[in-house]
């Protein structure tokens, strides 16, 4: 009925395959972006510039990935998960090595960076490998699927590359949820990961890393040094209130007193100068995205669509839960940035595809229903 | 989509999704209001406690230093100035590589060779500053260059601020003192006198003189600026000023112009002047000869220089009217014979049988005058105006050590007149009590003798020598000698008032006008030692020459001179205390001059120049110190 209803409202958006609300929501959430940029980058026009043609990239990518049809995905989701499996082995040894971890590699036109289509790359994989089958996902298939995810996200993990190994895992794992893996096996799941943490701290982990552990649990203990980015962050953003300092108006961010203002921490910027009130927006923004993704994810005709979109929204939510609860001081620092909000090209490039794939799911549907009846 | 379908229960898989997705968003919608809570916490709960650490983040409280006070003279022409300078500031914690910069920078600004050696130095000292300076006196030209090279030397700054400038330069050193930087001790002392606060800002302090002594009145109270800075500690703006309050002015009882006269009275000697006003104790004039250019010290000297006036053999950097330490010789007869009168030991009339020489009963050794063949009958007006020393041979014996050092004490000898600087020594007044401290060895009447003529252990600083000849021209009073005029600006001087011990009291007052004849005498008499400086003075003045054997300055050189070697060092030296006019006394002078041999020949004529500047009119006083500029300027050429 609601279809109906939507695609005779906007039945030139479903021609283009794009769904209304949820790129309504993503243009929001660019807008706010390059409010806060201006602000945090100094009020530098050339830096919003900069945002503004990314943008116009990445969500020129989202309408072309849009106009695929997502069995597409599904026929290429083995090769190109291998394809990707191999170029992240590939970076352990001839990888370009920059801000302290190798992760590019290099194909003499360009960089790319591996970890980046691991990103998709994992979800369709495992929609794919989750749906070859009835639903529920049985024991067996849960552990093979485990391996599929933990392959990839060791590899990123060891670059290192903390933050998108988490998101890549979280990719994968979310699919195995959504494809029903049975509760009792997601908790043992979490009972075991709780257990491996130990194995964690003092295999996995570099020495930085458990310095951010250590820097979360306590940041005051050395307040001048690596506690400095997130004390400061909390000062952010405890210091904007309920109301906010204003736009432009953030001391904290103005006078440079924090770090990485216009990427990694724009979130306290936003809170010191939009307070409590802007936070709340913010969220309900985000809330709202992901609300439309999942939506249109449970509308989707297959499984592997199904489990596809659901597993790319509830990577988005896990952007923003790693970001937000690292500037705020309840998750160490990871560097994720926030997403669609903070200053940069590449994470966002991918996240609009992810976007893409998801509008195609609830678009080409609707197109394949009308043709057939 | 259609191949290998198994039969599926389309209906229970999307049902299955649709629950785990609703799962899921629940989740989704629980950790979004965990992230809030926290949020909430941190803006709403914690927000006092956030917003102080924000502001103490970006407010920071700097101290504004206070104007120093000028010093002017007693006419009003200023002997202490703040100019502005402009130094190169280096801010060591933001710059990448020093070596390199300082490198970069002497050869860019054509610093002096050793501005790095110092800045080095100054570098690894204790700061009370981030910024060290590396040059502190920037002409307009460097300024330019560097302000056109700024960005190739992150961390170098320009800071323009008010300096002291001493226009006299060498004029007034050992009177004004200088300021120098505040350094570890300064700081220590500060700190226990509970100012340091009152110092926040401030980079120099009184080291020396005037400058050293009324630093409290001249340095001023802090002000507070409360600005807003960045994470790298740069202002950004000012939110609230706080004015400092100004150092006040002091106005001083110098004249420059006798302290022109003194110059160049003593110019290629060593030696000191001081000229006293009779009637307020205020000093007129004070000077040191050598002396040096305190600019030197106020942006730091170089160790190089330091050095050099360090080991310089005459010793600029002692202030001889105040710490050097003279044997009085004859400068003190008069002295001498107001306390033979005092105590009856003489009378006005009383004669004494010169012959050449002295000698105690019992004793081979003869005390020798310094006229071979002697002054014949003297008494204390021919013993004082001849200087005859048998006469005080005798006086002498007849008074004992005791009477003589308890009654010089009570004229100041032996004792800091109180002089308005901290660099004042107390020479020696020697008695038998200090004998046996320092020698451990009885008075031997000999030394008595000794003494009698201002010789042997007595020691006498020109300001002593100045105050005690004070006590005898305004007969009894006792002023404490005093620079200070008058503190406050220009208009509004709130002027000192003399401080003054009660007066030396003698048994029959005729005794003063015995003593002040027997100086005018000096003058007038045919035979007076310092008649021929004073011929034809328009002024009556009276006094009492000195020649004294040398003893070094410091107890360092024991060697004994060979009377006949002329080596410069063991020439006598020459001392003069007098005042003028004779009747009503209103100057005072005393003056001391090394290694230049009899005092009447050479330090009277500088007694005569000072008075006869004293006594001139405006006119008169113009065209000397015209005529002592045009003489400087050809020495120059």
């Amino acid at each position: 009925m609601q279809t109906t209803e939507e695609r005779q409202r906007h039945p030139w958006l479903a021609k283009l395959h794009i769904d209304g609300p949820l790129l309504l929501g993503l243009i929001a959430l660019s807008c706010v972006s390059l409010f806060v940029i201006y602000s945090a980058g100094g009020q530098d026009l050339g830096l919003v510039q900069r945002q503004v043609i990314r943008m116009g990239i990445s969500f020129g990518v989202l309408f072309i990935v849009a106009q695929i049809a997502p069995d597409t995905f599904r026929t290429y989701a083995f090769p190109v998960y291998i394809a990707g499996l191999l170029m992240l082995v590939a970076v352990m040894f001839f990888g370009v090595t920059g801000k302290g971890a190798q992760r590019w590699l290099d194909i003499g036109v360009t960089r790319i960076q591996p970890s980046e289509i691991m990103k998709l790359a994992v979800p369709i994989m495992l929609a794919w490998y989750c749906a070859r089958n009835p639903l529920p996902i049985r024991f067996l298939q849960v552990l093979g699927g485990l391996l599929l995810v933990i392959a990839p996200t060791l590899l990123i993990a060891q670059q290192p590359d903390l933050g998108t190994s988490v998101l890549v895992a979280s990719s994968g794992i979310f699919a195995l949820f959504l494809a029903g893996m049975s509760w009792r096996l997601v908790f043992a799941g979490i009972v075991a990961l709780g257990a491996s943490l130990p194995v964690f701290w003092f295999f996995l982990l570099r020495e930085y890393q458990r310095q951010r552990v250590l820097t979360f649990l306590n940041p005051e203990s050395d307040p001048l040094g690596s506690g400095y980015h997130i004390i400061q962050s909390k000062i952010a953003i405890g210091s904007g209130g309920f109301e906010g300092k204003g736009w432009l108006q953030g001391t904290q961010s103005q006078l440079e007193f924090l770090p990485e203002r216009h990427t990694d921490f724009i979130f306290s910027v936003f809170s010191e100068e939009f307070g409590f009130i802007g936070v709340v927006a913010l969220l309900a923004l985000y809330g709202f995205v992901i609300f439309r993704g999942m939506l249109l994810s449970i509308r989707a005709q297959s499984n592997f669509q199904r489990i596809l979109g659901g597993s790319i929204t509830l990577t988005f939510f896990i952007y923003v839960l790693v970001n937000i609860g690292m500037v705020s001081g309840v998750l160490p620092v990871v560097g994720v940035p926030l997403p669609l909000i903070s200053y940069g090209g590449t994470s966002m490039v991918t996240m609009m595809a992810g976007f893409g794939i998801i509008m195609g799911i609830a678009t080409h549907r609707r197109l394949a229903i009308s043709q057939s009846t | 989509m259609k191949k290998r379908v198994p039969i599926r229960n389309h209906q229970a898989e999307s049902a299955l999704f649709g629950r785990r997705a609703i799962v899921s968003l629940s989740i989704v919608a629980i950790v979004f209001l965990g992230l809030l809570a926290n949020l909430y916490q941190l803006q709403v709960t914690s927000f006092q406690e956030f917003q102080t650490r924000s502001n103490s983040n970006r407010i920071v409280v700097l101290p504004v230093a206070p104007n120093r006070g000028l010093i002017y003279d007693r006419n009003g022409s200023l002997l202490a100035d703040n100019t502005p300078v402009y130094s190169l500031e280096v801010s060591p914690a933001e710059v990448n590589n020093i070596a390199d910069t300082i490198e970069r920078l002497v050869a860019l600004l054509s610093l002096p060779e050793d501005t790095a050696d110092t800045f080095y130095v100054r570098l690894n000292q204790p700061r009370r500053f981030p910024q060290v300076t590396l040059f502190d006196n920037l002409n307009e030209q460097q300024v330019a260059l560097f302000v056109s090279a700024q960005h190739q030397f992150p961390g170098i700054n320009i800071e323009g601020r008010l300096q002291r400038f001493y226009p006299h330069r060498d004029l007034l050193t050992h009177t004004l003192g200088y300021v120098g930087r505040i350094n570890q001790q300064d700081v220590t002392r500060l700190r226990e006198q509970e100012l340091y606060a009152q110092y926040a800002a401030t980079r120099t302090i009184g080291k020396l003189g005037i400058e050293r002594y009324y630093e409290n009145i001249l340095h001023g109270e802090v002000g507070y600026q409360t600005v807003e800075v960045n994470n790298r500690g740069r202002v950004v703006r000012t939110l609230d000023f706080n004015p400092p309050t100004p150092g006040k002015d002091i106005h001083l009882e110098i004249d420059i112009g006798y302290q022109k006269v003194a110059r160049h009275q003593l110019r290629g000697r060593r030696g000191a002047i001081i000229v006293l006003d009779a009637n307020t104790g205020g000093v007129l004039a004070m000077y040191s000869n050598p002396g040096y250019d305190p600019n030197l010290f106020v942006g730091g000297i170089s160790s190089n220089e330091y050095r050099e006036l360090l080991n310089n053999s005459a010793n600029p950097l002692i202030n001889r009217a105040t710490q050097g330490r003279y044997p009085p010789a004859s400068t003190i007869k008069p002295h001498l014979g107001l306390l033979g009168l005092h105590l009856g030991v003489i009378t006005a009339d009383s004669t004494v049988w010169d012959p050449g020489w002295y000698q105690l009963e019992g004793v081979e050794r003869r005390f020798r005058d310094w006229r071979q063949q002697g002054h014949g009958w003297v008494d204390i007006t021919k013993a004082i105006a001849e200087s005859c020393n048998t006469y005080y041979y005798d006086l002498s014996f007849k008074l004992g050590i005791d009477n003589i050092s308890s009654f010089m004490s009570e004229m100041g000898f032996g004792e800091r007149t109180g002089i308005d600087i901290t660099e004042e020594s107390t020479a020696l007044m020697p008695d038998r009590g200090w004998k046996r401290a320092r020698y451990n060895e009885p008075w031997y009447q000999g030394e008595t003798l000794s003494v009698g003529i201002g010789q042997s252990f007595w020691t006498v600083t020109p300001l002593q020598l100045a105050t005690s000849t004070s006590i005898i021209a305004t007969e009894g009073r006792r002023l404490q000698p005093r620079l200070l005029h008058g503190i406050g600006e220009q208009n509004a001087i709130e002027y000192s008032e003399i401080i003054e011990k009660p007066p030396l009291v003698i048994s029959d007052s005729a005794h003063w006008q015995t003593i002040k004849n027997a100086m005018r005498a000096t003058i007038t008499d045919v035979r007076g030692t310092a008649r021929m400086a004073f011929i034809n003075a328009p002024y009556t003045a009276a006094g009492k020459t000195g020649t004294a054997q040398v003893v070094a300055l410091s107890d360092e050189t024991d060697e004994r001179p060979e009377t006949e070697d002329v080596i410069e060092r063991f020439r006598d030296n020459a001392t003069y205390v007098g005042y003028a006019p004779a009747e009503y006394p209103e100057i005072v002078v005393a003056i001391a001059i090394e290694n230049v041999g009899g005092g009447g020949r050479n330090a009277a004529p500088v007694s005569r120049a000072l008075m006869d500047y004293y006594f001139a009119d405006d006119a008169g006083r113009t065209a000397i110190l015209q005529a002592i500029a045009d003489e400087e300027v050809d020495a120059n050429n």
